[in-house]
């Protein structure tokens, strides 16, 4: 038997497209507090240009264009699942896996460059919303990669194709999300 | 999968939207280094709001679904603009009549590096 989710369509919207809507709505809530406290605090603070002026914003650029590549591949295996094509889905969801691994180990190397350099969590105001704000982003990355894992092995087999495009819903507001703090941390000296 | 998804498939160029999106990042980038308060701000964060709307409609395909999931949305951001405008006056003035915020002025007497 399918899941309800799959089939039932009470308000105009498949519902478990409609679930991933909701997911997206209230993760707006989170990130949007988060990043409207840096900005009023940003703003507020002239010197926190000093503190951003430290992290680096070529390796914030590569990380920037792996998660629009990894979007790329997200919306073509949904291509590919509206055209029943199951494996090739599957494969571009693992492409998407490959950039959110890809994220996570140059964030990692980063992380522990800034760390190195003696800029940890507690050293002031700027680098707590730094890497409460980045690690947050990059929980909600290793989430979608695990889950992106799940969905392809289903996928290959031509099974519950619809969770591609779910998958990808999120993966692309993951996406936007970045597109957000790719500015607010690196750009804005 | 859903006809609303089929009827994205046939209108977007999704490897064009990807270029038009990497072209943004690099003018977002570069655009920084002239020095320019005014161009930094437009091109940092004026293309993000571009690039963000890019990926919503054309990837998310958001403008082909039932209006009320934009409302969903719009209405979480408008939260989030009531949550600036509510704190703003408190977290961005630092001194008042009869006060003062002394850890404002101690973290702006520090050196940028700990």
């Amino acid at each position: 038997m399918r899941p309800i989710a799959t089939t039932r369509m009470a308000a105009g919207i498949p519902t478990g497209r409609l679930a991933v809507w909701w997911v997206v709505a209230s993760e707006i809530v989170i990130f949007g507090g988060l990043l409207v406290s840096y900005i009023m605090h940003r703003l507020a603070r002239p010197e926190w240009g000093d503190h951003a002026a430290n992290t680096n914003v070529w390796i914030g650029g590569f990380n920037t264009f792996v998660l629009l590549t990894s979007s790329l591949s997200a919306v073509l295996a949904h291509k590919a699942a509206v055209s029943g094509n199951g494996p090739k889905a599957a494969k571009l969801l693992y492409a998407t896996f490959v950039g959110a691994c890809t994220f996570v180990i140059v964030k990692a190397f980063e992380w522990s460059m800034e760390i190195s350099h003696g800029y940890t969590i507690s050293s002031n105001t700027f680098w707590s919303f730094y890497y409460t704000a980045a690690g947050l982003h990059a929980l909600h990355v290793i989430a979608g990669a695990v889950i992106m894992l799940i969905v392809a092995q289903t996928a290959k087999r031509n099974l519950e194709l619809h969770r591609v495009e779910l998958i990808g819903i999120y993966w692309h507001f993951v996406d936007i999300v970045w597109i957000f703090l790719f500015p607010l941390l690196y750009i804005a000296k | 999968m859903s006809e609303h998804a089929e009827h994205a498939e046939h209108e977007i160029n999704y490897v064009k939207v990807w270029a038009i999106l990497l072209g943004l990042l690099v003018v977002s980038i570069l655009g920084p280094f002239l020095g320019i308060k005014a161009v930094t701000l437009i091109t940092a964060f004026g293309i993000a709001i571009v690039k963000a709307y890019l990926v919503a409609k054309n990837f998310m395909h958001l403008n082909i679904e039932p209006r009320y999931a934009v409302y969903l949305l719009v209405t979480m951001l408008v939260f989030m603009f009531l949550l600036f405008a509510g704190s703003a006056p408190d977290i961005m003035k630092h001194e008042g009549r009869n006060w003062v915020k002394p850890i404002v002025h101690a973290e702006a007497q520090a050196p940028a590096h700990h």
